[in-house]
C-alpha cells in the first residue's frame, strides 16, 4: 500500500514540478476556468504588495482572500510553490480517512452478512475492494488535471479544499473539537461549507448513538455544545482577523463580494451570464434565489440521508462546487476525489457514460470557445455560457445519479437484490 | 427527464440503438454528406443582406478621378526602373512619393530566417522593409484607423496596385470627411512584412521575428483591404477572404464590396468563379457547389490566402480584393477599382464600431449567397454522432467492468491500464517525433543524402509517418503481452471519444477542416475490430489516412480550379504543400501542422493499432 501511495506522490508532484516551471503556468494562470477573482494568485500577490506599502488590502478592489490568507502567505510569499506542492498533499490525508473508514467497516463486514438477505452479499463491498480505495481517492485527487491545472495556476482554492479535506478527516476520526474549529475556519474561507455542519452533526450522532429525536434532551445537548464549538471558533477568528487588519473592511471584501457578485468574468459557474444580462432593480431578488440554491437542498437532504452523514457530505461539496458564486475547475476536483469512495455504487448508475462524454467534451471545449470569443472575435459570450450550461447538467447529472444509485442500493440492502413483483415477474425500481 | 430515469425505456433506447447501430450510422454518414452537398443548392441558402447600420442605409458619392495618371505612376514604379529587382523594394522612393501627398511617412526593417528555404518563393534569408504612410483624420480624435495594403514583394509585379495606393492616398487627403486615420501600407515579402508589421503595430513577439519598432502608430485599426492587381489588364476583380486558421472575416466586409461592385458595374467573382442565374439547373448547381468546395478546401487549409489573412487574428476584418485577368471582353480600369475601394473606405469610415452585426462562420457558394454555422453545423454533427453511436454500441458491449472515463482519468479496471494506456503514449510519441523532427534533423539529413533542405524536411516528415505505421502495435505486445478482446473494445471506446471531441473541437475552430477529416476518418474508424481481413483493411486504413485524405485535397482542388493535373506532378504539389504547411506554422503561427501530427495522426494510429490486436 504504501509503495504505491508514494510512487503516485512523486509522479504527481514531478507533474506540477515540471509545469511550474514551463512557460504553460503563466497561460494556466490566466485561464478563467482555473482561477476567479476569488482565488487568482495575480490577486494575492497585489495585496501583499498593498499590505507592505501600509495600506489596507482591502482599498482596491482586487483583493479578496481573507486576512489569515494574506497572513499566511506574507510569511511564505518565497515558498508559494512549495505552499501550493503541498496543499493537494493535505488532501491525500482525505484518503486515509479511508483507511479508517476500511478498518471500521471490516469488523461491521462479519456482522452485515448475517443481518442482510442473502442475495444481497455481493452488494457489500469486501475487505479486499475497500483496500485499494484511498490509493485510488489520491489518484483521482492527485492526477485529476482539474487539480493540477488549479495547482499550476497557484489558485487558493487547493488550499480551502486542503482545509476542507482536514475537516472531513477530523470529523470522521470523531474529534469534534477538531472538527468545528476546521469547520469554522472553512466557512471563514469561503462561507459556503456552513453547510456541512448538518453532515458533520448526524456523522458525531450517529457515531455517539445519539437518535435524531427533538424530543431527546442528548440530542439537544450535542447539538449546541457542536454549534458552540463552531460558532465560537468562528466568532474567535474573526477577531481574530479584525486585531490582524484593525479594521472590518475584509467582511464586504471577501462576504460581500461572495454574496452579491459583483465581478462578472466569465467562469465555469451559472452566475456571470445572468448577472451580465439582468436589469439593475431585479438583481438582488435573482442573487437571493441564486444563492439561496446551495443552502437550500441542505434541509431535504439531510432528512433523506441522516444514516448516511459521509454520502451527505459528498453530496454538498459537489452542490456548493456547482452553485458557488464563483466556481472553478479545482472544486469540482475536491467532490469528484470522492468518486471511487463510492465505487460500489457503479452497478446502479445510470447515465455515467453520458456524464462522462459531456464532462469531457466540455472541458476541451471551455478553452476553444474562449479562444473563438475572445481572441477570434468570431464567436460570442453566448457559445461560451452554452458550454458553461452543458458543463454543469453534466454535473448535476452526475451527482443525482450518485444519489439515486445510493438510494436504489440501500432499497436492495433491505429487500433483496432481485426483486420481484406481487405476479411473480422481475420488478424494476423507478424513480419518480 | 422520463427517459434519463424510467429503467424501461431506457432499455428499449439502448437497445434500438445497439441493434440498429450499423443502418443508423450508415444512414448518418449518407446524411452527412448529401446535407453538406444540399448546402450549394440555392433554395437552402440564404441571400447576403448587409446588416451593419452604419454601412447599409447611407450614402456615399465616389469621385475618386485619377485611374490614369495611376497607371502612368505605375510605368514610373516599374520593376526594370525602380522597383522589385534584385535591389527589392525602392525604399527611397517610396517615401518620397507618400511624403510629396501628405503623409506622414514612416518605415520599418524586418528581418526572418526561414526554418528552411522556401523552394516556391525562393527564400531563406528574408530581410525587408515596410513603408507606410498615415493619413491623419481631420474630423475625429484619431482613435482608430483603417489599413489599405498593397503587397510588394521580388517576382510578384504589383506595381499597379501600389501605384493606385499611392493615387488614393493623394485623392484622399483633399477630402475632409475622415473620421478615422487611413495607414497606407506598402510591405515588402508579402506575408512576413505583414506579419512584421502587425508584430510592431501591436506590440507582440509571436513568431521569432525580428523587426524595428514602428515610430508612428494610429489607434486601434477597425479594418483593413489588401490590393493586388498583378496584371496590366483587369477583367474582374476576385475576393479573397480566408484567413490565418481558416478563419474569416465579418461577412459585412463581402457584403460591401459585392455591393459596391454591383452599383459601379464591375464584374466580380469569389474563388476566381462568376455567379450564375440558373441555379435550377444541373450546371448551374455543379458550379455553385464548385465554388463552395474551393473555400471549403482553401479554408481547411488553415494559411492565409492573402495579405489579409493575419489581420484576423488581431480582430480585425480584413479582406483581400485582388484583379484577375481571366474573361475576355471585359476590362476593368484603374478608375473604377480606386472607386471601388474609395467607397469601400468611405463607408468604412462610417462604422461606430467593430463589425460584428453578421456572420463570421459562413461558406460563400456565391458572393450574394451564403450558408450559416446553423445550416452547415448538422452536416459535421451528422458524422460525429456516428463515433458517438459506436461508443455507445462498444459501452454496452463492455457491460458493466467497463472503463469509467470520468475526465481522462482512466480507472485501473479490470483489462489493466497498461494495455490501453501504451498504445496512447506511443502513439503520441510518434506524433510528437512527426512534429519535432523533420525541422530539427534536416542538416543530418542533407549531410547524408542527397537532397536538399526543403526536400530533406519533407521527406523526413514522411519517413516517421510511415515508420510510425509499423511502430505502435509491435511495441505495444512487446510490453504487455497478448490483447485481450476487452483491451481493444476499451481502446477503441477512448479512440472514438477521443477522435469525437477533437474533430468538435477543430470543426468549431474550422468547420471545413474537421469536416474533411470527418469525411476521410469517421466510417474506417466506426468500423474497425482486430477481426477484419488484416491486409485488405490495412490498405483501406492507409488509404484513408490524414496523409492520404491532404493528397486528395490536392488533386480535387487542381480539378477545381480547372488545371487537373497528372500524379507525378500532383505528388510534387504534395510535397510542397507538406513544406508549406510546415512553414505556415513556423512563420505566422498555422494550427494545422501541428494539429495533424499531434492529434489526428496519433488518434488514428490508435486505431491503427485496433485493427492489428492480438
Amino acid at each position: 500500500m504504501a509503495a504505491p501511495l508514494t510512487l503516485l506522490l512523486i509522479v504527481a508532484v514531478t507533474i506540477r514540478a515540471v509545469l511550474f516551471r514551463s512557460s504553460w503556468a503563466e497561460l494556466i494562470s490566466e485561464r478563467v476556468e482555473v482561477v476567479s477573482p476569488l482565488n487568482a494568485w495575480k490577486r494575492v500577490v497585489e495585496g501583499l504588495a498593498l499590505l507592505d506599502l501600509g495600506v489596507s488590502p482591502y482599498s482596491g478592489d482586487v483583493f479578496h482572500e481573507t486576512p489569515f490568507m494574506i497572513y499566511l502567505f506574507h510569511f511564505v510569499v518565497d515558498y508559494a510553490e512549495i505552499v501550493f506542492m503541498v496543499s493537494p498533499g493535505l488532501v491525500f490525508c482525505l484518503s486515509r480517512f479511508l483507511t479508517s473508514l476500511y478498518l471500521f467497516r471490516k469488523q461491521k463486514y462479519a456482522l452485515e452478512s448475517d443481518r442482510y438477505p442473502a442475495d444481497c452479499l455481493e452488494l457489500l463491498r469486501s475487505p479486499k475492494e475497500m483496500f485499494y480505495i484511498p490509493l485510488k481517492v489520491a489518484m483521482f485527487y492527485l492526477l485529476n488535471p482539474f487539480t493540477i491545472l488549479s495547482c499550476v495556476a497557484k489558485s487558493t482554492c487547493g488550499l480551502n479544499n486542503a482545509i476542507i479535506a482536514l475537516f472531513i478527516l477530523c470529523t470522521l476520526k470523531g474529534s469534534a473539537l477538531l472538527s468545528g474549529i476546521l469547520l469554522a475556519l472553512a466557512t471563514y474561507q469561503s462561507i459556503y461549507p456552513l453547510t456541512l455542519f448538518a453532515p458533520a452533526l448526524l456523522f458525531f450522532l450517529q457515531r455517539l448513538y445519539i437518535p435524531v429525536n427533538l424530543r431527546r434532551s442528548s440530542f439537544w445537548f450535542f447539538t449546541l455544545q457542536y454549534a458552540f464549538i463552531y460558532v465560537g471558533s468562528l466568532v474567535v477568528i474573526t477577531g481574530l482577523s479584525f486585531f490582524l487588519l484593525g479594521s472590518w473592511d475584509f467582511i464586504p471584501s471577501v462576504y460581500g463580494f461572495i454574496f452579491s457578485v459583483p465581478d462578472l468574468t466569465p467562469n465555469i459557474g451559472l452566475f456571470w451570464y445572468f448577472f451580465a444580462e439582468m436589469f439593475e432593480h431585479f438583481r438582488l431578488f435573482f442573487i437571493c434565489v441564486f444563492q439561496i440554491n446551495v443552502f437550500f437542498y441542505t434541509i431535504p437532504l439531510s432528512i433523506k440521508l441522516k444514516e448516511h452523514p459521509v454520502f451527505l457530505i459528498f453530496m454538498q461539496i459537489a452542490i456548493i462546487s456547482i452553485f458557488k458564486s464563483y466556481p472553478t475547475v479545482g472544486d469540482v476536483a475536491l467532490y469528484m476525489a470522492f468518486l471511487p469512495a463510492w465505487s460500489h455504487l457503479y452497478r446502479f448508475l445510470r447515465n455515467i457514460f453520458l456524464v462522462s462524454c459531456v464532462l469531457l467534451a466540455c472541458s476541451a471545449l471551455f478553452p476553444v470557445l474562449w479562444h473563438l470569443w475572445i481572441y477570434a472575435g468570431s464567436a460570442n459570450s453566448n457559445f461560451y455560457y452554452a458550454i458553461t450550461l452543458l458543463f454543469n447538467f453534466g454535473q448535476i447529472l452526475l451527482v443525482s445519479d450518485y444519489f439515486y444509485a445510493y438510494l436504489r442500493r440501500e432499497h436492495h440492502l433491505t429487500h433483496g437484490l432481485y426483486l420481484k413483483k406481487k405476479d411473480g415477474t422481475e420488478a424494476t425500481l423507478v424513480l419518480k | 427527464m422520463g427517459l434519463l430515469s424510467d429503467p424501461n425505456r431506457r432499455k428499449a433506447l439502448t437497445g434500438l440503438l445497439t441493434r440498429l447501430n450499423t443502418p443508423i450510422c450508415i444512414v448518418c454518414y449518407l446524411a452527412g454528406i448529401v446535407w453538406f452537398m444540399g448546402l450549394a443548392f440555392e433554395p437552402f441558402t440564404l441571400r447576403t443582406y448587409m446588416s451593419e447600420n452604419a454601412m447599409g442605409s447611407t450614402m456615399v458619392e465616389e469621385r475618386f478621378s485619377s485611374g490614369e495618371r495611376a497607371l502612368s505612376l505605375a510605368k514610373e514604379f516599374d520593376p526594370p526602373s525602380a522597383c522589385c529587382g534584385l535591389n527589392g523594394m525602392p525604399v527611397e522612393w517610396l517615401v518620397k512619393a507618400m511624403q510629396s501627398r501628405g503623409l506622414e511617412v514612416f518605415t520599418q526593417s524586418f528581418s526572418r530566417k526561414l526554418p528552411f528555404p522556401d523552394e516556391n518563393k525562393e527564400r531563406y534569408m528574408v530581410r525587408g522593409t515596410n513603408v507606410y504612410g498615415i493619413l491623419r483624420a481631420p474630423r475625429a480624435p484619431r482613435t482608430e484607423a483603417l489599413v489599405i495594403t498593397a503587397p510588394c514583394s521580388p517576382g510578384n509585379t504589383n506595381n499597379q496596385a501600389v501605384a493606385l495606393l499611392l493615387a488614393l492616398a493623394q485623392y484622399f487627403r483633399n477630402q475632409i470627411y475622415w473620421a478615422k486615420d487611413i495607414i497606407f501600407l506598402v510591405n515588402e515579402h508579402d506575408l512576413i512584412g505583414t506579419q512584421a508589421w502587425l508584430e510592431g503595430y501591436h506590440h507582440t513577439n509571436i513568431t521569432g521575428m525580428e523587426y524595428s519598432p514602428l515610430q508612428g502608430r494610429a489607434g486601434s485599426i477597425q479594418a483593413a483591404l489588401s490590393l493586388e492587381l498583378s496584371s496590366d489588364v483587369i477583367t474582374s476583380l476576385d475576393l479573397v477572404l480566408e484567413g490565418l486558421n481558416g478563419q474569416l472575416p465579418n461577412l459585412d466586409l463581402a457584403n460591401l464590396f459585392y455591393a459596391f461592385c454591383q452599383k459601379l458595374g464591375v464584374l466580380c467573382t469569389i474563388q476566381g468563379k462568376l455567379q450564375r442565374n440558373d441555379w435550377d439547373t444541373a450546371e448551374g448547381y455543379t458550379h455553385a457547389a464548385q465554388t463552395m468546395m474551393l473555400m471549403v478546401l482553401k479554408q481547411a487549409c488553415g494559411r492565409s490566402w492573402g495579405d489579409h489573412g493575419l489581420f484576423l487574428r488581431y480582430h480585425i476584418e480584413a479582406a483581400s480584393v485582388r484583379g484577375i485577368n481571366s474573361f475576355r471582353h471585359y476590362k476593368t480600369d484603374a478608375t473604377t477599382i480606386g472607386r471601388l475601394l474609395e467607397g469601400m473606405v468611405r463607408k468604412l469610415n462610417n462604422l461606430l464600431e467593430r463589425l460584428h452585426q453578421s456572420y463570421f462562420f459562413y461558406l460563400l457558394p456565391s458572393l450574394s449567397r451564403f450558408v450559416s454555422i446553423g445550416y452547415y453545423m448538422p452536416a459535421f454533427g451528422l458524422l460525429a454522432v456516428i463515433l458517438l453511436l459506436r461508443a455507445l454500441d462498444l459501452w454496452v458491449h463492455l457491460g458493466a467492468p467497463a472503463l469509467a472515463a470520468v475526465d481522462g482519468v482512466t480507472e485501473p479496471s479490470s483489462p489493466g491500464v497498461l494495455t490501453v494506456l501504451t498504445p496512447v503514449v506511443i502513439s503520441h510519441l510518434t506524433g510528437v517525433a512527426l512534429y519535432l523532427l523533420p525541422v530539427h534533423l534536416q542538416e543530418m539529413a542533407v549531410e547524408h543524402f542527397p537532397v536538399s533542405e526543403t526536400e530533406a524536411v519533407v521527406l523526413t516528415a514522411i519517413a516517421i509517418y510511415t515508420a510510425g505505421l509499423a511502430l505502435p502495435h509491435n511495441t505495444q505486445r512487446l510490453l504487455s503481452g497478448e490483447g485481450t478482446e476487452q483491451g481493444w473494445k476499451v481502446l477503441k471506446l477512448t479512440a472514438l471519444l477521443y477522435l469525437a471531441v477533437l474533430l468538435g473541437c477543430t470543426a468549431l475552430i474550422n468547420f471545413s477542416l474537421g469536416f474533411i477529416l470527418a469525411v476521410t476518418l469517421v466510417p474506417i474508424t466506426a468500423s474497425i475490430t482486430p477481426h477484419m481481413p488484416k491486409a485488405l483493411y490495412a490498405v483501406v486504413m492507409v488509404l484513408l489516412s490524414p496523409a492520404f485524405t491532404i493528397l486528395y485535397c490536392v488533386f480535387i482542388y487542381q480539378e477545381l480550379i480547372e488545371a487537373p493535373v497528372s500524379v507525378s506532378e500532383g505528388w510534387m504539389l504534395f510535397l510542397s504543400v507538406i513544406s508549406q504547411g510546415i512553414l505556415d506554422h513556423a512563420l505566422y503561427g498555422s494550427l494545422v501542422y501541428p494539429l495533424l501530427a499531434l492529434f489526428i495522426y496519433p488518434c488514428w494510429l490508435m486505431f491503427w493499432n485496433i485493427l492489428f490486436w492480438n
